[in-house]
């Protein structure tokens, strides 16, 4: 059984989000990036699940549509323990065009689990998942919080509005996956390090594809107002401040 | 000359710190204040390989370079500086040692299991009366053919109880001076060894120290670390290496403290304003930022050395001293800049200050690394 995880590259989520080309492009200047946190925990599940003999897990492929700054993240996956890693050379231009591209190589392989994370930390579209499985034509069951094994089958655990739901599925399914999946994410180990580096991280051609959305500008929220301390005693301007400034009296 | 760490290291410190941040902040201040030993997380830690992380893979190692060595080693010691020397004394002493110096039968039996983590090491040099003054031991190994017989106590010894592989260094031959002395791979489990009480330490209180009394212990003569008389040589040798281990953790005890101290004084207000607005506060917080970065110059330099084969004792006496003395004047003024919440266990940097006076003594006092480092002016050697 194959199973290939989603990455997407992050900025750290200490990161301080600045804005280039009026505000219509991410600033990367000086940023850390990270394995996005969601599919971390995704691929920490993967390989736990494969190390178990006991599941029929044989290969954990990773994937990131990225240019070449994204192969850390990438070595850092196969470090943890994925087995082979794939980038599709090129900006990950919007969900649609990422879906498209995950999408190909999946019709050329043969997985039964394609497993992204339920967001990123980037952008938080939660559409890639769900485009890629409607691109297929294969099931996608999202909001998954665990996965286990039956033969050939798999009975998928989702959280539902105050309760649980378990499904059965079988055959090539998109899941999506949310907190959870894993424990916590895996740290990777020195052999993992070590093994990082004989591992094969293949780039691929992106295939062409439409745009269909198109970025007009980014906002950050507003700054938080500074907090007014008032005296105890002052109960005058606590009340004047609560009308005439908060306006909520 | 490049400054940049190539992806691997990087890795590494990523690993040690997600470790750090996740793992050992959890208890560390239960069991500094009850002298907890981590065995939970050294089991851990061995997993992650880090307990061997510079042995080669050949004998079960992480085959790891010493520059990502400093770099764990500092992650460690931001949060937990007695991980710090547990991982600095198995790594770069018994495990070092016994790959330098050791025989083939020697690394296949006694070193993979220590770079496993399956076993713990330590290194027994200290004595009553010996401690820099290394060449004075009294712990005697007398010569009986076959094997040796070993009598005597060994002194404020790390990983002293949980140690099972002691690297024991012993008299021989005391008319030969430091040319009588060998070094001697003993289990810990031999007849006639006595642990003694776990020592009630100002700081570094979750690493176990205790001293080591031998009564007659029979050792094989195929235990000895290289050629008869060359103990103090290999003690020496080792302590090189050894000494990028402490450095490296006084640096991580410096940035730990650093760190809270400057997320403190963002958040601190006093007369108006974040403290870090007052030039008193914030000048502090520079030289403290200044001494940290030549400190972890010092060690980066001298691990760059030794991955490069070069002469490295001089750059890892001069980072031990720079990084030990920064250790503790950052953590001081970490407690400083705290005020009166600096001084009580929960906001760590007490710890830190206990824990920081322990590398200006161990592994070689400041006035030990100065002797090497004029030592070596002296003789045109630096």
């Amino acid at each position: 059984m194959k199973i290939l995880v989603c990455i997407s590259n992050v900025p750290d989520t200490t990161t301080k989000i600045k804005f280039t080309d009026k505000q219509t492009r991410f600033d990367p200047t000086g940023v850390q990036w990270i394995i996005n946190p969601w599919d971390e925990l995704a691929l920490s599940r993967s390989v736990d699940l494969k190390e178990d003999s006991s599941n029929p897990v044989s290969e954990i492929t990773v994937i990131n549509v990225g240019t070449s700054e994204t192969e850390p993240t990438l070595r850092k996956c196969l470090a943890i323990g994925a087995d082979k890693a794939i980038r599709i050379d090129s900006e990950p231009k919007d969900a649609f065009f990422t879906a498209q591209q995950i999408a190909n190589y999946v019709q050329k392989e043969s997985f039964e689990f394609v497993v992204f994370g339920i967001e990123s930390g980037d952008y938080n579209g939660s559409s890639v998942g769900g485009m890629v499985a409607e691109i297929l034509g294969v099931p996608s069951v999202s909001s998954v919080s665990d996965i286990k094994f039956n033969g050939s089958s798999a009975t998928i655990e989702r959280d539902v509005d105050g309760g649980k739901e378990y499904m059965q599925v079988q055959g090539t399914t998109v899941i999506v996956v949310q907190k959870g999946f894993a424990k916590e994410p895996r740290i990777p180990n020195m052999r993992g390090i070590m093994m990082a580096r004989q591992k094969p991280l293949e780039v691929l051609a992106a295939i062409d594809s439409e745009l269909l959305t198109e970025i007009i500008e980014f906002n950050l929220p507003e700054p938080k107002a500074k907090v007014k301390m008032i005296d105890p005693d002052n109960l005058q301007e606590l009340v004047a401040l609560l009308s005439k400034e908060a306006k909520v009296l | 000359m490049n400054f940049e760490l190539n992806e691997e290291q990087q890795m590494i410190r990523q690993a040690a710190r997600d470790y750090a941040q996740r793992e050992l902040i959890k208890d560390v201040i239960e069991r500094d204040e009850k002298a907890i030993y981590p065995a939970e997380h050294i089991k851990k830690l061995s997993e992650l390989g880090f307990l061997g992380m510079l042995v080669d893979p050949k004998y079960d190692g992480g085959g790891m370079d010493t520059v990502s060595y400093v770099l764990a080693i500092e992650e460690f010691s931001k949060v937990d500086s007695s991980i710090g020397v547990i991982i600095s004394v198995n790594n770069s002493l018994v495990c070092y040692g016994i790959e330098s110096f050791g025989t083939e039968e020697q690394k296949q039996k006694w070193l993979k299991p220590l770079a496993r983590g399956e076993k713990i090491g330590a290194f027994l040099l200290s004595e009553p009366g010996a401690g820099s003054d290394a060449t004075s031991q009294k712990t005697t190994a007398i010569d009986m053919g076959d094997y040796y017989l070993v009598n005597g106590v060994k002194n404020w010894i790390t990983n002293g109880n949980s140690a099972s592989t002691y690297i024991v260094i012993v008299q021989t031959h005391k008319e030969k001076g430091h040319k009588g002395i060998n070094a001697l791979l003993v289990d810990k489990y031999s007849p006639g060894i006595t642990v003694g009480v776990h020592e009630n330490k100002m700081g570094m209180r979750s690493s176990d120290t205790h001293s080591i009394q031998f009564t007659d212990v029979k050792v094989p003569k195929e235990n000895r670390l290289g050629d008869d008389g060359f103990g103090f040589k290999f003690a020496m040798k080792t302590l090189e290496g050894g000494r990028i281990g402490i450095a490296s953790q006084a640096l991580g005890l410096a940035s730990g403290a650093f760190e809270l101290a400057t997320k403190y004084a963002k958040e601190r207000k006093a007369f108006g304003t974040e403290i870090i607005n007052h030039q008193a506060i914030a000048f502090k917080l520079a030289d403290m930022a200044t001494e940290i970065e030549a400190a972890r110059l010092l060690c980066l330099k001298a691990a760059w050395l030794k991955d490069k084969g070069l002469p490295f004792g001089n750059a890892s006496a001069m980072a031990k001293l720079y990084a030990a003395d920064t250790a503790m004047k950052v953590t001081t003024e970490a407690v400083q800049i705290h005020g009166g919440y600096g001084y009580v266990k929960e906001y760590h940097v007490e710890r830190m200050m206990r824990d920081a006076k322990l590398t200006q003594i161990y592994e070689g006092t400041s006035e030990i690394q100065k002797i090497v480092i004029s030592r070596a002016i002296a003789n045109d050697d630096l």
